[in-house]
């Protein structure tokens, strides 16, 4: 289930917002329901109170006269605990809801992003985004949605009690009520700019200490860590000078807004007062009036203290949708939605549909069983290869084309290095292989198909990948190596390890192939991540082979271990090998040398060399190791 | 308890602010109750229609009230925060103080960066210390005897009873609300670990997952966390709403307990009935110093967490540690090392990290340090800097044993360049001058050139001024490594410590950063760490380390010549150019 694209953009946050909300109707109804039921028993609660003061003061009645009265307030009394109880748990309910939901959004929409957007970004950014910024819309759904809807109704509903029997009253509280919005709208002004600016300057506090604190090795190394004290010393100091100052003005706002509500109470006892002084109104309706003068402005003044709820959930709203927002790149076909359907999502944020030449159409529903033509890779009675023509590719946030005009051969079964300084658009290559960017010009064909016709997900199963940094999930090193192949035997894994040379570290760990590795487990160097790489490499045993080729520093010892195993996963497969170092360029049947984003030269080493141009100049200045 | 009269202790400076606060925070809310009860009183008295005189009182009081509370809330809040920020101030600089001598042994190495950052939030939850957790029970306090008093005024009865009700709301609601949110408090905050685990393995590990299709299986792991995350946050709620409610009852019950008694007083003679609607509207009022107490015992639990963490921190004793009465001169910058040896605590000393190593500095030496990774190189450096105390053998600076001077003198002996380059985040030039914060433009432009780095800045619009972000990775592995190559040439210390300087660069810079260096540290001390074969021949002595010894040592001409780990790197090394001449 796709939404469909609605323009989200000029929509206000609020209503964004709300439109979450609304999703689950019934519960936000009966959230503010309760709320509402809990002011009335306030209200009544307040009558009762008055009503048998009134009996036993004025009237001289005792305690027997008034016990009706009193074991129903009692009732009120739990009804008004019941109904904070049940506003609470379905308030909260539906925020829980909401936020996984859009939790689950924000994750799905990154996945299919795809890696040339998340690698862009900051991952501490990202993942602080998908936690804490979805966490701070709890408060929102929970207490500040909740709270505006009750700070008009109670209110009103008091309003409407009070003016039957108190019209003066009735001036006064509507006269001042509205004042408390519109001293909080003004407040919320200057309070976000201040606390914005407050927030910053604390954040820069935090990351000079961070900074001094992770740089204390090297500061004691330069003989220079005795001097830092008195400078956090300084630094902390002028923070709570400028945050002072600030504050001092905020306060002065929410002062105002404090005033208000215990001053026309003080106002409406006087003048309530003086009228009972002169016997033009009861004790009982007095009374009454008075205790329902804090209900009154209590919700109001909640809504005040909920403000800033409201505010950071909106700013963290923000961040959100606008990574919802970011189109799904051009053109990149799915033959399975990752999306979960939910009920949010009819709501719809613009999540545009992926336009340009996608050539096979979008499937609503999720089927892994596609009718998608065979992968050829050397199948088929064309046996072309895989065939850049006239490549483009510009990234997003770049000027240059990081690919221009590439036409090139990779042959089946053979080995392609690609050589050529960093930037020289090697990556952007292997990216476009691996279906992370797709050319924006041009056309990539693998014997003879349509690179772009052919599923990603599909053609994806069909290649394995070494990267220069391979990912370490939390799980166990055979979880780890799984990932290449789900259901491979133990044996097979430990042939695998055996043939990316990983099999004798293994055996030095107490817990061999379950030791828990990533984040939260062991870590591996380099090298080690390096060789389980190709470990999975060997597990998939695809017939196209993307690799970058190591360049962390190994001994010669480690480094020639390592060609060996490298040469015999390339062996018959079809690879494309980002070479950094000769040996390895040697072996290759094929080298295209790039040089910015061009093709550049083609040929062996022999006749590269020969030639006398880059690669040439490459091997003699020894850029090549 | 300990941790929390270590808390005080950081409190006690700034008792005056503290107290003037409390008392500054007990007005307020008596301003609230006075305000009930004065007017409760107002309307009591008019009811029996008296002349408007006798009312006088009653309306000035009324009147002051309802200014008071938002003036004292308002001074409150300045005091509160004033307090919060000295203390926090004190806090900060006292926890540096802690890290200095911990630096680096006993920061956990690589994942340094999250424990510290770790350490910050901590510090700032302390934050909330004064304000959300020490302030509230003191401003309850003085206002439970405060209307106590004012309720024995009337009976001592109703005070006995409204003191029982605030009591059982302050003490009786806050102990449930944490018996039964610590268990799943716990859950929580581990369910939330989980979740950020998955997710950061998802984000950063989405290129492999795409291409190995592990998508759907991370979406049900992370499903799963999720799950996890849910549930435990659906029982905290639970459990909140079961306090507000109990909270909204008591309150209520409270009141109403007041209102049964009086009017039973009233009915007996014992109360005069114009005071009724005053005890009620007052006890009433008066709930709002212990509600916030639920809360207060929450953030307490949290703060206490996070003192224990700062404290078992501040309580780690440092690696090395300084003899009374070091010397602070050092004589020469002759080093010698003898029997070294060196495990790091906790680890399996079999076979130790360092075993027997032992070699001859003199100024003006050039010894290389080759061996392949893990054999214990860039440990020596560690314990030659004092990082960590050795287990066995001498080092002796100037022909005296090291433990004879101050680990900071002994740190002014060298110049040292880590592995692991730390930019501070700050300019190119801040970040130079960090060495020697005198050093001249003659001086830095010097320092670039011997590392290769003028080019690099000239070609930047904004030259040294350039920001290098955090921890200084705007620029690129191999950069950083020269701009700590030229920060290093500024410290002008006698031995020069280098661990593979040439490490991320590519074979052209590596060649010339040895040729510069090699001119530019004639006649210095040098250590150099490596593991690639390259630049060796100018060495006065390679020592080759294998598995924590020196298991041959020799000039690179000596070496090549006898069988051992170095003739075999070193064929391994001209293997791999060989290959491309077959």
């Amino acid at each position: 289930m796709k939404p469909p694209a609605i323009k989200g953009y000029n929509t206000s946050m609020f209503k964004r917002l709300l439109r979450l909300a609304t999703s689950n109707r019934l519960a936000l109804a009966l959230t503010i329901f309760f709320g509402w039921l809990g002011g009335l028993a306030a209200i009544l609660q307040a009558w009762i109170l008055s009503r048998s003061i009134d009996g036993v003061f004025l009237a001289g009645q005792g305690l027997a006269d008034v016990a009706g009265l009193l074991k129903f307030m009692l009732g009120i009394i739990c009804l008004r605990a019941l109904a904070t109880w049940a506003s609470e748990r379905l308030a909260s309910s539906l925020a829980l809801r909401i936020k996984s939901d859009l939790r689950n959004r924000l994750v799905h929409h990154l996945a299919e992003l795809n890696p040339a957007f998340t690698q862009n970004q900051k991952t501490g950014e990202l993942t602080a985004t998908a936690l804490e910024g979805v966490e701070a819309l709890e408060a929102y759904f929970s207490q500040y949605l909740p709270q505006l809807a009750l700070a008009t109704f109670i209110p009103l509903s008091i309003l409407l009690l009070v003016f039957p029997l108190d019209p003066l009253t009735g001036l006064v509280f509507l006269f001042t009520a509205p004042l408390i919005p519109v001293f909080m709208w003004l407040i919320g002004k200057t309070a976000e700019s201040v606390t914005q600016r407050q927030w910053h300057t604390l954040s820069q506090l935090s990351a000079y200490l961070l900074d001094v604190i992770q740089g204390l090795t090297t500061l004691k190394l330069l003989g220079q860590s005795l001097h830092q004290a008195g400078r956090i010393q300084k630094a902390s100091d002028r923070y709570r000078d400028v945050t002072l100052s600030v504050l001092r003005i905020t306060f002065l706002s929410a002062l105002t807004l404090e005033l208000l509500s215990t001053l026309s109470t003080a106002i409406v006892a006087v003048e309530i007062g003086l009228r009972l002084l002169y016997a033009r109104m009861s004790f009982q309706q007095a009374l009454f009036i008075l205790v329902l003068a804090p209900d009154f402005y209590l919700p109001l003044r909640l809504l005040g203290l909920r403000f800033h709820a409201g505010m950071s959930g909106t700013s963290a709203a923000r961040r959100i949708f606008e990574i919802l927002d970011t189109p799904l790149p051009n053109s990149l076909c799915h033959c399975e939605e990752h999306l979960p359907s939910n009920d949010i999502v009819p709501v719809g944020q613009a999540i545009p549909l992926p336009g340009g030449d996608c050539h096979e159409p979008r499937k609503t529903s999720g089927s892994r069983t596609s009718s998608l033509p065979q992968i050829p890779l050397g199948q088929g009675n064309d046996k072309t290869g895989i065939r850049f023509e006239h490549v483009w590719h510009t990234y997003a946030s770049r000027s240059l084309p990081a690919i221009s005009d590439v036409s090139l051969d990779i042959p089946n079964g053979q080995v392609t290095a690609l050589v050529g300084f960093s930037g020289a658009g090697k990556s952007t290559l292997a990216a476009m292989l691996l279906r992370f960017v797709e050319p924006d010009q041009g056309e990539i064909r693998v014997d003879g198909q349509l690179l772009g016709s052919i599923c990603p997900d599909e053609w994806r199963q069909h290649l394995s990948w070494v990267p220069q940094m391979p990912s370490l999930f939390n799980g166990s090193l055979a979880e780890n190596l799984r990932l290449a192949k789900p259901h491979a035997s133990d044996a097979e894994i430990e042939d695998a390890c055996q043939r990316a040379d990983l099999l004798d570290f293994i055996r030095t760990l107490p817990l061999g192939l379950a030791t828990p590795i990533g984040e939260r487990g062991t870590r591996l160097s380099g090298g080690q991540a390096q060789r389980l790489a190709l470990a999975r490499a060997y597990l998939r045993d695809a017939p196209l082979l993307i690799l970058d080729e190591p360049t962390s520093s190994l001994d010669p010892l480690q480094e020639r271990r390592l060609l060996h195993s490298l040469h015999d996963l390339m062996n018959g497969r079809t690879t494309l090998l980002i070479a950094h170092r000769l040996n390895t360029v040697r072996q290759a049947s094929g080298i295209i040398v790039l040089d910015s984003g061009r093709v550049a030269e083609t040929g062996t080493h022999a006749s590269l060399l020969k030639s006398g141009g880059i690669y040439a100049s490459l091997v003699q200045a020894g850029a090549l190791t | 308890m300990k941790t929390m009269s270590r808390l005080l202790h950081f409190i006690l400076p700034v008792w005056r602010w503290l107290l003037l606060a409390v008392g500054l925070g007990a007005l307020t809310i008596a301003s609230s109750i006075a305000l009930l009860a004065t007017s409760a009183y107002l309307i009591s008295a008019a009811a029996l229609h008296p002349s408007i005189a006798e009312l006088q009182v009653a309306i000035v009081g009324v009147r002051f009230f309802g200014l008071s509370r938002g003036v004292f809330r308002y001074l409150e809040r300045l005091t509160s925060h004033e307090t919060t920020f000295r203390l926090l101030g004190r806090l900060r600089v006292w926890f540096y103080g802690v890290l200095e001598p911990l630096a680096p042994a006993r920061l956990g190495g690589e994942r340094s960066g999250d424990l510290l950052s770790r350490f910050l939030a901590d510090i700032e939850t302390l934050e909330n210390f004064y304000v959300r957790v020490l302030a509230p029970p003191l401003v309850a306090l003085v206002i439970l005897a405060g209307t106590g008093l004012f309720m024995a005024g009337f009976d001592v009865r109703l005070s006995a009873l409204l003191l029982a009700t605030l009591l059982l709301v302050g003490v009786g609601l806050t102990w449930l609300s944490l018996v039964l949110g610590r268990k799943p408090g716990q859950v929580l905050v581990e369910a939330k670990a989980s979740l950020q685990a998955d997710l950061v393995d998802g984000l950063q590990g989405l290129p492999d997952l795409l291409v190995y299709d592990g998508l759907p299986a991370y979406f049900g792991r992370l499903d799963a966390s999720q799950t996890g995350l849910l549930q435990a946050q659906h029982r905290m709620a639970a459990i909140s709403a079961l306090q507000s409610a109990l909270n909204q009852l008591l309150t209520g019950l409270g009141t109403w307990l007041v209102l049964v008694l009086g009017i039973l007083l009233v009915s007996t003679g014992q109360l005069p009935g114009i005071y009724l609607a005053v005890i009620v509207l007052a006890a009433m009022a008066s709930f709002e110093a212990v509600q916030g107490l639920p809360l207060a015992a929450q953030y307490l639990e949290s703060n206490l967490q996070a003192a224990r963490r700062l404290f078992a921190m501040a309580d780690t004793p440092p690696a090395v540690l300084d003899i009374a009465g070091s010397q602070v001169k050092i004589g020469s910058a002759d080093l010698t090392v003898e029997d070294l040896g060196f495990t790091y605590p906790g680890t399996s000393s079999d076979p130790p990290t360092l075993s027997d190593i032992h070699f001859e500095l003199p100024v003006g030496k050039h010894i290389a340090i080759l061996g392949v990774s893990g054999s214990g190189k860039s440990t020596l450096f560690q314990v030659l800097l004092r990082f960590w105390e050795m287990d066995a053998g001498e080092i002796t600076l100037a022909g005296l044993d090291v433990h004879q001077f101050t680990q900071e003198s002994v740190r002014q002996c060298f110049s040292v360049l880590p592995q692991n380059i730390y930019l501070f985040n700050t300019s190119l030039r801040e970040n130079l001058l960090v060495a020697d914060p005198a050093a001249n433009p003659g001086q830095i432009g010097q320092a670039l050139s011997t590392a290769c780095l003028d080019e690099f800045v000239a070609s930047l619009p904004q030259g040294l001024e350039t920001l290098v972000g955090e921890r200084g990775l705007q620029l690129s592995g191999g950069e950083r490594q020269r701009l700590g190559l030229a920060r290093l040439l500024l410290k002008h210390s006698p031995i020069y410590l280098l661990d593979e300087p040439t490490a991320q660069m590519d074979t052209l810079l590596e060649a010339r950063i040895i040729r510069n260096l090699q001119t530019a540290l004639q006649g210095h001390s040098l250590l150099w760490i490596t593991q690639r074969l390259v630049g060796l021949e100018w060495m006065d002595e390679i020592l080759v380390m294998q598995a924590g010894r020196i298991s041959q040592r020799g000039t690179h001409a000596e070496l090549i010549g006898v069988d051992g780990l170095y003739k075999q790197m070193w064929l391994a090394h001209n293997d791999l150019f060989a290959l491309q001449d077959s």
